[in-house]
């Protein structure tokens, strides 16, 4: 119920909303065959925005641009641009490091490390130089709580984490996210290799989250009912001739209930899709 | 087709399921048995020759007397040589080739070409080799560095593919997730990774050290047949093998020490074993905690 209240609330804010990342043109290629095409969009700040289409329309594609994980998968060459404030995320000048932490990742499958709980959240932090051991602990202890773990795990967090269950292994892989201080988060999937209760708690601590930190989150998501509940702006991809593009773009009102496009109708009918 | 045929169908099944699963307990039935066989036969032969003067004297008579003190330094220090030089070469190409080669790259594709090739060059050949390359060419003679070296070269292609394919059975994810997180590549490779792929390692430690500790053809050319106590690297050195082929092919009435010889062989063959399964799984369970 609040939450909707929330959402309306952003809703009127829109025209004063700063937009935080600018995409133009973006396109991807695997091989040189286009995985998505010409994506142009601006991600409003502190909102949620949900990504929705059919599997293989470059959802997945997309997320790994921004943050240029794209850069580890061979074959693969991204070309338009993205900015953030001033940084210009696709020059080859940019430090991948430092935008990797201001842009924080979910992904579908759980994956923490095979260390201990403890030692999955202050790994990343030391890389990043915290070095005080007191100060990473407190930060263990914020961010355990942040994602409701805490009081699960607190008299373990020396065991190994992938003896956590699914849900618990999703919510520390958030934690350990959450342990750098991003700016943006982005999301793939995070909900659906969980179970239905399992996913409800990643859901609300989604939404949580946002509002106590006022996270900019990008979601890619196949529950149409998940995206309705959660998001500020909703995107749709499609396969175009082989290939994805942006079909359309809108706050989620609007999106769900008078969208501009005939396939997005279609689709949040549940005609398509 | 009816329900009577269909039963006959299962049945047929069963029988079938039933010979093959047999096949599958009686081939491993015979391999555990020519093992026990063999060692049965080596420790009857050399357990009356195994005491403690046989390990700390020196040989007499060529071998027919005494024991192998000298030779079991010389086979240490020989394997020794040889890991101080191949491991730090071997896991270093094998991250050079699992995490910075593409796979279809022509360098990568080049390299293990020739180390698949070479992991299957007769050792004689590599004696040939070395007996060239390092006791000539680099004038290092006879010597227990010359052996060392040529055992290095042979046991490299076990050493990097063993690792190698240690390194691609970590997940993916584990790459993409710690670069998610800003990590870099170095200490994502050196916390997460070469952890991860050390059993696989010691298991291709194991087969490398078993490959140069049997091996007698390769070190006739370069570690030389001196079974006096070496002073240095650069002295001669006979290995066990060696002595073992030296006393049962050349020396009337050594069987017995051969046998005794060959026993210590394969004790040291099976502790070396046994430390390396002990890590292994030391190891899993350090990474997890
Ligand atoms: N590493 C890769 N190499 C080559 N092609 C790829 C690779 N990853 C994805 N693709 C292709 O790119 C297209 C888009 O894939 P992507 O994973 O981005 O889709 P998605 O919208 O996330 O789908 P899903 O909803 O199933 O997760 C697909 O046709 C896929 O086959
Ligand atoms: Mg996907």
């Amino acid at each position: 119920m609040t939450k909707s209240i929330h959402n309306n609330l952003d809703r009127h804010k829109i025209a004063e909303i700063q937009p935080l990342m600018q995409i133009h043109q973006l396109s991807l290629f695997y091989n040189q065959k286009p995985a998505f095409k010409d994506v142009t969009l601006s991600i409003p700040q502190n909102s949620i925005t949900a990504i929705v289409g059919a599997s293989g329309c470059g959802k997945s594609s997309f997320l790994i641009c921004l943050n240029r994980l794209s850069d580890l998968i061979p074959g693969c060459t991204v070309s338009g641009h993205i900015q953030l404030g001033t940084l210009n995320i696709l020059s080859p000048k940019a430090n991948t490091t430092a935008l990797r932490r201001r842009i924080g990742t979910i992904f579908q499958k759980p994956n923490p490390f095979p260390m201990s709980i403890k030692k999955n959240i202050t790994f990343p932090l030391k890389e990043h130089g915290v070095k005080d051991s007191q100060q990473r602990h407190n930060i263990v202890e914020q961010v355990l709580k942040d994602v409701g773990l805490w009081s699960e795990v607190k008299d373990r967090l020396q065991d190994n984490a992938l003896t956590l269950s699914g849900g618990q292994k999703q919510r520390l892989c958030i934690a350990r996210t959450l342990a750098l201080q991003p700016e943006i988060l982005l999301m793939d999937e995070p909900c659906s290799a969980l179970d239905p209760i399992s996913s409800g708690i990643v859901e609300d601590l989604i939404l949580r989250l946002r509002q106590k930190y006022n996270y900019t989150i990008i979601i890619v998501t196949h529950n149409l009912a998940q995206a309705k509940r959660i998001a500020d702006y909703t995107a749709l991809f499609w396969v175009d001739k082989g290939c994805g593009r942006l079909i359309e773009f809108a706050p989620a009102e609007q999106f769900f209930n008078a969208p501009n496009n005939e396939l997005t109708k279609a689709y949040v009918n549940g005609i398509k899709g | 087709m009816n329900l009577s045929g269909l039963k006959m169908i299962r049945q047929n099944q069963y029988g079938l399921d039933k010979v093959i699963s047999l096949f599958f307990w009686l081939v491993p039935l015979i391999v555990t048995s020519l093992f026990i066989w063999i060692l049965g036969d080596i420790i009857r032969g050399g357990i009356g020759q195994l005491n403690w003067a046989f390990l700390t004297t020196a040989p007499l008579d060529t071998g027919r007397q005494g024991g192998i003190a000298p030779i079991l330094v010389s086979t240490l220090l020989i394997l020794g040589v040889c890991l101080a030089v191949s491991l730090p070469i071997g896991i270093g190409t094998a991250i050079l080739l699992a995490e910075f080669t593409p796979n279809h790259n022509w360098f990568g594709r080049l390299v293990r070409r020739s180390l698949d090739v070479l992991a299957g060059v007769p050792s004689i050949v590599f004696g040939l080799f070395g007996n060239a390359f390092f006791a000539k060419t680099l004038g290092l003679g006879f010597s227990i560095l010359s052996g060392g070296l040529t055992l290095a070269c042979m046991v490299l292609p076990i050493l990097i593919r063993a690792t190698e394919t240690g390194l691609s059975a970590v997940p993916q994810e584990y790459r993409l997730s710690s670069a998610s997180l800003g990590i870099s590549r170095t200490s994502t490779l050196w916390h997460l990774l070469l952890p991860a792929a050390t059993p696989g390692l010691l298991v291709g430690l194991v087969l490398g050290i078993g490959r140069a500790i049997a091996e007698t053809a390769a070190l006739i050319f370069t570690s030389g047949y001196v079974d006096r106590m070496p002073t240095s690297l650069l002295d001669s050195g006979r290995s066990l093998s060696i002595h073992i082929f030296d006393l049962s092919m050349n020396v009337t009435g050594g069987d017995a020490n051969a046998y005794g010889s060959a026993l210590v062989l394969i004790l040291i063959l099976l502790l070396i074993n046994a430390i390396a399964s002990y890590l292994s799984g030391k190891y899993s369970k350090t990474l997890k905690v």
